[in-house]
């Protein structure tokens, strides 16, 4: 027969579509998901119908509208969107950059789907769930040794709650020391996460923004005129955003101590430092790692996860409770004392996204979790270099010294044919590829953040840069391609004008259904 | 010949092959991938190696973990009665399914184009709620019920200009922890006391504590101790008369048969999804949800993400995006309404499967299942020597059981329950005092009638036991 000839330079993708309905469109009066379990008879005779004992004003007086659909209808339904889904597991996903998508080990997800993981209650008697506490303290004493912190909390269910945990952390401690009114400002960076600045003013404090020098670091001297006796804490990011790593993290952590500041260390992402350099020795008091970042628990369309957070000795009282210790072989809730900021999520956190990160560790030990990193820096330098071959791209800032990720340019790009980085991410879709543009504000014109972590291959990282060429090469020969971009995802182009107007906006089904019943509405 | 061993290769990490690095090294033109630390001082590299255990092969891994797993007794393997929170309920198993698919287990931040699937079932599951709660706006999951219930009070008082709350005292004392510390510093509270006879709402205590100052009313229902708050209408008209907000916290398993908050006054209403086809995962099942009317003040002050539909450029597609993208802090860092990042998505997700599963009817048939099973539960306890139900309302699905008339401690109780193979309800008597040698003993649709008679019989030899032992001193 013919040989079939397979030589592209880009995939030829194209994204599942079902056209599917609303899941309400799908509504057949009678038809049934699944049966409610019945309560026995003798139960019923004894109490009758149950539902008389609920007081007249408090009884639900109609049915929920909620569709009526049979269970393969339901089941078809979600397996559809399940498809018209871009998941890590199908693409090269390096295009999310301060969020490290990297390799699902199966393994760990055969073992959270156990019952003797699904079906624990978080209050069950210590002695009945001694297998999961010692999961929690054997991933205490592995990040303990990652971090050089001495105790962990894994309650913080995200970054951001751990971020918010420690700048609560931070006001527990200068309250406990009488310092809690004057010390009222938080330092941050701007090449930094929004929940940094986000989460301290949550927690009541004034935010002070360090910029970058021209070469990208955060700038020293803005650092030394920003801290003072107001000064509660700083936080950072390093490598920032842009992947630069900050060399002189030890003089600013040093500064803000002398100033009676707490330094806390965002590690969310520590995918290239994992054995290379840790917190303690940068001189920081807290860091926390999310576990569904650098330790391979997935991201789950946004949660729920882990913001590992650890402390010093010092800070250790103010962690949020319980915390697990062991005692001779026996492994404990320790509840929280007077210092304590008391919890920040409910139970114990997410025991799942625990055992997850602890499976992880163990499947790579000491010397797996450094070649991850050196691996990772690899694979970012390279195509590093080789995006900076792309006509139009570039990476603003200090030349080299970029680990795990770069924040990128095409500001050239835009100058030269009109393209812009939104029109990018809209045109990487037609390859099956996730790119993701930056954080706002896009301090970096046109920019897109790129991080190939450990998990993709030289050749996966060559079909990445290859779309991205490609793009190139139409946005300088035919921009509309770009322009008009998707062409072969599930849908085109979105009309957004609606999202912004209050009038407008359809935020369920049935705010769709009255705000388009009249023609008039939908002009 | 036999070939040597490949040692070199980890499955999780493909560029460790040694002629693919050089080869990409001298593309670089890089020597060593020492090199590319250059930057990093060499006062803060670690000088030694970690250390950690010896990485195991993923046969030794899940040898090592089920070892340590076994050591756990789940609630399939004991009879349990647990709720305060986090309840066992029962899972389709097509929740299970679409839980794990690979596709939205491993996704993301992707845009709606490369998303659509996500974008859309998490609309749906917005879609799906607000008709239970009978609201018009509902966000994307948040952490759990606590953080939803403390965002709610944040958006009451941002709306109110207000920096003081008012929370009933039934609330469970780690759910205030959460809210303390969320709301602190530019918020404070009070609790507001309830009858300890009824579990209701103290009217007169709500009124003597309503200041100009108060920005909104919390309250449960049902109450975390079980019982149907029947004066959600007159909260709320106190809450509204003193221009506060009023934000109910409700169990969304019980909206098939209890009125829905938006019904009584409520205007915003928060929640935990866990009920609703999530396993209980050590307490990792949990995420909130906050739900209001469809006007601009609410939706303003939302920190989640809210998906909206829209058309696209070509007509009959749905297309799904972000309403009102700027309020977030993803945009607006420290302008934006608190905090967002990743939260529960794919509990919303699950949550929208089980109430497509389970619509109308099976919502109100499950809701009425619950009602049953848990008031033969309390039936047969109370007829137990010594053992009262220890609050009058009619209650849903959890109930409080005072063991202080058979002179035994709710401690003592447990013990002799586990020995029984029996884990009981939660301990109430540290954190709700005035409600005696109380348990909150939890009974659902998963509990069948042999169980609950099972527990019945075992409490009634321990209080039996005791009350001849008191005899014979």
């Amino acid at each position: 027969m013919k040989r079939i000839i397979r030589e592209r330079k880009v995939r030829n993708f194209h994204q599942a579509k079902w056209d599917e309905p609303v899941i309400f469109e799908l509504h057949k009066p009678g038809e049934r998901g699944v049966e409610a379990p019945q309560a026995e008879s003798a139960i019923e005779a004894a109490v009758g119908d149950g539902i008389s004992s609920i007081p007249e004003n408090m009884k639900r007086t109609g049915l929920p509208a909620l569709p009526e659909i049979g269970q393969a209808k339901v089941l078809r339904h979600y397996l559809r969107l399940s498809q018209e889904t871009l998941g890590s597991d199908f693409n090269v996903e390096i295009g999310q950059g301060t969020c490290t998508m990297k390799y699902i080990p199966r393994v760990n997800e055969m073992m959270i789907r156990t019952p003797k993981m699904m079906d624990l209650h978080p209050l069950q008697h210590e002695d009945d769930v001694q297998g999961i506490l010692e999961i929690y303290h054997r991933l205490d004493l592995a990040m303990r040794e990652i971090s050089g912190m001495d105790r962990f909390s894994f309650q913080p269910s995200s970054g951001t709650q751990a971020l918010l945990t420690m700048a609560s952390i931070v006001r527990a401690y200068h309250d406990s020391r009488g310092e809690g009114e004057r010390r009222n400002e938080i330092i941050t960076t701007m090449f930094s996460h929004p929940s940094q600045a986000a989460t301290a003013v949550v927690k009541g404090y004034k935010i002070i923004t360090v910029m970058p020098d021209e070469d990208g670091f955060p700038d020293i001297e803005q650092l030394k005129r920003a801290v003072s006796d107001r000064t509660a804490g700083f936080v950072v990011a390093n490598p920032e955003d842009t992947g630069i790593f900050n060399p002189r993290i030890r003089e600013f952590t040093d500064i803000v101590h002398a100033a009676g500041g707490i330094c806390y260390y965002d590690q969310a992402n520590a995918n290239g430092l994992l054995g290379i350099t840790r917190a303690k020795e940068a001189g920081f008091d807290m860091c926390f790692f999310n576990l569904h970042k650098t330790f391979a628990a997935p991201h789950m369309c946004g949660g729920p996860a882990t913001g590992a957070l650890g402390v010093v000795e010092a800070l250790a009282p103010f962690l949020p409770g319980p915390v697990v210790s062991r005692n001779g072989d026996r492994y404990e809730l320790e509840e929280p004392g007077d210092l304590s900021i008391g919890k920040v999520r409910s139970f114990h956190g997410v025991a799942q996204t625990v055992l997850r990160a602890y499976a992880w560790i163990r499947s790579l030990g000491a010397d797996g979790l450094l070649n991850v990193a050196q691996a990772a820096v690899l694979n970012n330098n390279y195509l590093y270099h080789k995006i900076l071959q792309i006509p139009g791209a570039s990476a603003p800032y200090i030349k080299g010294s970029r680990l795990e990720q770069v924040r990128y340019s095409w500001q050239k790009m835009t100058e030269d044919t009109g393209v812009t980085t939104e029109d990018v991410t809209r045109r990487m879709c037609d390859f099956g590829l996730h790119y993701w543009t930056s954080h706002h504000p896009y301090v970096v014109p046109q920019p897109f953040t790129l991080e190939p972590t450990e998990s993709y291959s030289k050749e996966d990282l060559d079909e990445y840069i290859q779309a991205l060429a490609q793009i190139s090469r139409e946005a300088y020969s035919e921009p509309e391609t770009v322009k008009n971009a998707p062409t072969r995802s599930t849908v085109h182009r979105i009309d957004d004008s609606s999202f912004d107007d209050p009038a407008k906006w359809c935020i369920t089904w049935r705010a769709y259904l009255k705000k388009t019943a009249s023609p008039q509405t939908e002009a | 010949m036999a070939q040597p061993k490949q040692t070199a290769m980890h499955p999780y990490i493909p560029n460790m092959i040694p002629e693919v690095q050089r080869q990409m090294l001298d593309e670089i033109g890089v020597e060593r991938i020492e090199d590319l630390y250059r930057i990093i001082p060499d006062e803060l590299k670690l000088k030694e190696q970690m250390d950690l255990p010896p990485a195991l092969s993923e046969l030794e891994l899940r040898r090592h973990v089920e070892k340590l797993l076994n050591r756990n007794q789940s609630t399939q393997d004991v009879l349990s009665f647990l709720g305060a929170g986090c309840w066992p309920h029962f899972i389709p198993a097509v929740c299970d399914e679409i839980n794990q698919r690979s596709e939205f287990v491993t996704a993301y931040a992707g845009e709606p184009y490369e998303d659509h699937g996500r974008f859309q079932a998490l609309f749906e599951y917005q879609s799906l709620v607000a008709e239970l709660v009978d609201m018009d706006v509902v966000n994307v999951p948040t952490f759990d019920w606590a953080q939803a219930a403390s965002t709610s009070l944040r958006m009451a008082a941002r709306m109110t200009g207000r920096t003081e709350v008012l929370l009933a005292g039934t609330i469970d004392k780690d759910k205030l922890k959460i809210i303390a510390n969320y709301i602190t510093p530019d918020l404070t509270y009070r609790l507001v006391d309830f009858h300890h006879e009824s579990g209701e709402l103290n009217l007169q205590d709500l009124r003597n504590k309503m200041t100009g100052n108060i920005a909104a009313v919390y309250f449960e229902n049902p109450t975390f101790l079980g019982t149907i708050e029947s004066q959600g209408q007159q909260i709320a008209d106190i809450a509204h008369e003193a221009g506060a907000i009023c934000v109910v916290g409700v169990d969304p398993i019980s909206l098939g048969v209890l009125k829905p908050p938006s019904q009584y006054g409520a205007d915003i209403i928060c929640g935990d999804l866990q009920p609703l086809g999530m396993h209980m995962n050590y307490g990792g099942g949990q995420a909130g949800f906050i739900a209001t009317r469809d006007e601009e003040k609410y939706v303003m002050e939302y920190p989640s993400r809210l998906f909206g539909i829209a058309p696209t450029i070509v007509e009959g597609e749905y297309g799904f995006g972000d309403v009102a993208y700027e309020r977030t802090s993803f945009h607006d860092r420290e302008k934006g309404k608190e905090s967002v990042g990743t939260q529960t998505a794919l509990w919303g997700i699950t949550a929208g499967v089980y109430l497509a599963l389970l619509g109308p009817y099976g919502m109100q048939e499950l809701g009425q299942t619950i009602m049953q099973k848990s008031q033969y539960a309390a039936t047969l306890l109370g007829q137990i020597e010594g053992v009262t139900i220890r609050l009058q309302s009619p209650f849903f699905k959890e109930f409080a059981v005072d063991f202080s008339q058979t002179g035994l401690t709710v401690e003592e109780v447990l013990k002799q329950l586990r020995a029984e193979g029996i884990q009981g309800g939660r301990d109430l008597s540290s954190d709700f005092p005035e409600l005696g040698e109380s348990m909150l003993l939890c009974v659902t649709e998963v509990h069948s009638q042999e169980e609950i008679e099972l527990l019945a019989a075992a409490l009634g030899r321990i209080c039996s036991r005791e009350t001849k032992g008191v005899n014979s001193r």
